[in-house]
């Protein structure tokens, strides 16, 4: 098994009238903070469900910690801790009350376990709040007590389903504050999520999109893969720069977001003044044009725009 | 999934409005709040807020979850009562006129109240006699409102089958059928994927360039980056307040320097062990390091790394993300 901690082979998933997970081989290392990235319905859910070994896929296979996830799931309960969407808190036991619950699940040893919980709490910026029914906190700490939970039993690899959507900025940053104290202790960690600037957390990502991983790399080289040089600026009349701007040479995509304009050229230097020109010669004013570097969303898009191209 | 019923979309028509203003005259702002406080018992939610919204803008209101956004969306709609200060949205006063405000605007809730058991097209029924639009208008503004959202040919689809991006912008669409002025959007595109929330954004743009004020909460920065004004609040008070570059200039506090070298785990622990950084983050492979005069602290870092035997590649200062920003206030102004 070498280095890697996670492999799949052809790993697909069938529902009745959909394909949720089409044929996905990667491979993980230990260590990593794997990000799995991906629209609603892109099969992320199903494919941590499976690696998880709670659903059976229905074609290729998947090993985990060195098992099968269909013959051997038991050992993989072991060594993993899987934090799902809707992660199962009591609401009326204290904080306390549930990491010592989720303890005895795991059979978590007697003289080991006082130390343990009094770590997690501390690690997960908990201690104050230990007597606080879960139902109290916020939705930001019940995300780390979750944590905490999924960490009982020392997992060596964590799958983590969306663990910040609907968390707000300053709880998403001390998340993955407390990911990357995890990350630095060796613990390898399989995260799925719809914020693509969180991918630029991870040492590496796949891109998913209709049960297929699109494009798998380091973040870096994922924003490396968008054809062309990025423009960014924000004129006025919006759709009416966009037109004007489509139809001059070495353009090769406009995206629109909100009163911003990107625009991919073959070549920045050379097309933003004739972009500047043409904008002026139809009388639309322009703020700010520059150079940017393109971000994870503008890969993302970019990619499965031609995705949906190369079908049509 | 295609958005060609968003480009199609026919601008909206919009009547001059004649609010008359109490005192002044002509007045540019679409929504002024002074003082604002909402007490709930021993709790204030909202703390002295005070801000102005001027008209065809889009405001953004962020801050974390339990700052008071939702409080006081709900003050503005004249849902709730303030415990103190004032606010007019359209010209209304918010506690004697509540009534004329709800008939202006349009409110779209964190979760899109929409009926899952009804249609697309009965939920816009119920939604428009809601609001007294009937008839051929009623008719006319479903039409306008299906072709925006891009809904042609799901009208007799059961809400619930609708992925989120299409609930988002039915929800949407329900509360504009009555062309209201100004739009209350709490949240709108939490949980939404990147290429409906950018649909979504491509749709509030459309509506303010027709001309609507729009006040939208949201939780995403990059979303806050397309606001044309911001205000921050954090423990019920307005913590910075201008246009996102404003806020970035400005209310940054401390540098973030950007360090590209081997081993960052090795270093990213060096780093926190230093003490003397307001955050240390991992990026990847790169590594924030967010200080008050960041620079001078370039040489102790290069050589505690070099200590390490972590070798540094390139260490330079970058600009702060709208989300930088925010939490360096917060947590600067954390009790």
């Amino acid at each position: 098994m070498g280095n890697d901690v996670i492999e799949t082979h052809n790993l697909t998933k069938r529902f009745k009238h959909v394909t949720a997970v089409d044929g996905l081989n990667l491979s993980i290392r230990r260590g990593e903070i794997f990000g799995l990235l991906g629209p609603d319905g892109a099969g992320k859910t199903t494919t941590i469900r499976m690696l998880c070994a709670i659903m059976d896929p229905s074609e290729g296979s998947a090993r985990v910690a060195g098992f099968d996830t269909v013959r051997e799931p038991e050992e993989i309960k072991k060594r993993i801790g899987y934090m799902p969407q809707q992660f199962s808190l009591y609401g009326d036991l204290t904080v306390l009350e549930n990491l010592t619950f989720f303890a005895d699940v795991f059979q978590v040893e007697r003289q080991e376990r006082e130390e343990r919980i009094a770590r997690l709490l501390d690690f997960a910026r908990l201690t104050e709040f230990q007597k606080r029914r879960a139902a109290h906190l916020s939705g930001g700490m019940q995300k780390k007590l979750a944590l905490a939970c999924t960490l009982i039993h020392r997992p060596e690899i964590i799958f983590l389903d969306e663990p910040t959507t609907g968390v707000d900025p300053v709880s998403r940053r001390e998340f993955w504050d407390i990911l990357t104290e995890l990350h630095v202790q060796g613990v390898t960690l399989f995260v799925s999520t719809p914020y693509m600037d969180e991918a630029e957390r991870c040492s590496r990502v796949a891109l998913m999109f209709e049960g297929s991983v699109i494009v798998c790399d380091v973040p870096e080289r994922i924003k490396g893969l968008v054809e062309g040089e990025l423009l960014e600026l924000r004129p006025e009349r919006l759709r009416e720069a966009s037109r004007v701007i489509g139809e001059l040479p070495g353009v090769l995509e406009v995206q629109t977001y909100g009163d911003l304009l990107h625009v991919f050229v073959d070549d920045a230097a050379r097309r933003a003044p004739a972009i500047q020109e043409a904008l002026a010669g139809a009388g639309i004013a322009v703020q700010g044009l520059r150079q940017t570097r393109p971000r994870m969303e503008d890969a993302f898009i970019s990619l499965i725009r031609k995705r949906l191209g190369e079908r049509e | 999934m295609t958005f060609d019923g968003l480009r199609q979309a026919p601008s909206v028509k919009r009547q001059a409005s004649n609010v008359t203003w109490g005192s002044s005259t002509v007045n540019d702002y679409a929504v002024e709040v002074f003082n604002l406080i909402k007490k709930f018992g021993d709790f204030t939610a909202v703390n002295g807020v005070t801000f102005n919204i001027r008209r065809g803008e889009i405001f953004g209101f962020l801050g974390p979850n339990g700052a008071g956004k939702t409080t006081t969306i709900r003050m503005l709609l004249g849902l709730l009562r303030p415990t103190g200060g004032q606010a007019t949205v359209l010209g209304y006063d918010i506690v004697h006129q509540a009534e004329e405000i709800r008939k202006h605007i349009g409110y779209m809730s964190q979760r899109f109240s929409l009926y899952q058991d009804l249609t697309v097209s009965e939920n816009l029924d119920f939604y428009g006699r809601t609001y007294g639009v009937r008839g051929g208008r009623l008719q006319e503004r479903k039409r306008f409102v299906i072709e925006m959202a891009g809904l042609q040919g799901r009208e007799r689809e059961l809400t619930r089958n609708l992925s989120g991006g299409w609930k988002q912008r039915l929800a949407l669409g329900a509360a504009i059928l009555h062309e209201p002025e100004m739009l209350f959007l709490d949240e709108p595109t939490a949980g939404v994927d990147p290429i409906s929330r950018r649909a979504f954004w491509d749709l509030l743009y459309r509506l303010a360039e027709d001309g609507t004020t729009i006040f939208v909460t949201t939780h995403y920065m990059d979303e806050a980056e397309h606001c044309q004004d911001l205000a921050f609040i954090h423990n019920g008070r307005i913590i910075a307040q201008g246009s996102p570059e404003e806020i970035k200039l400005h209310k940054m506090q401390g540098q973030v320097l950007e360090i590209d070298c081997t081993q960052p785990d090795v270093a990213i622990t060096v780093l926190r062990q230093m003490g003397l950084f307001d955050e240390v983050a991992l990026y990847g492979a790169l590594i924030h390091v967010v200080a008050e005069g960041i620079a001078e602290h370039k040489p102790s870092i290069a050589q505690a790394l070099a200590e390490v035997g972590v070798q540094v590649r390139a260490m330079d200062i970058i600009a702060p993300s709208l989300e930088d920003v925010f939490i360096a206030n917060v947590r600067n102004n954390a009790d």
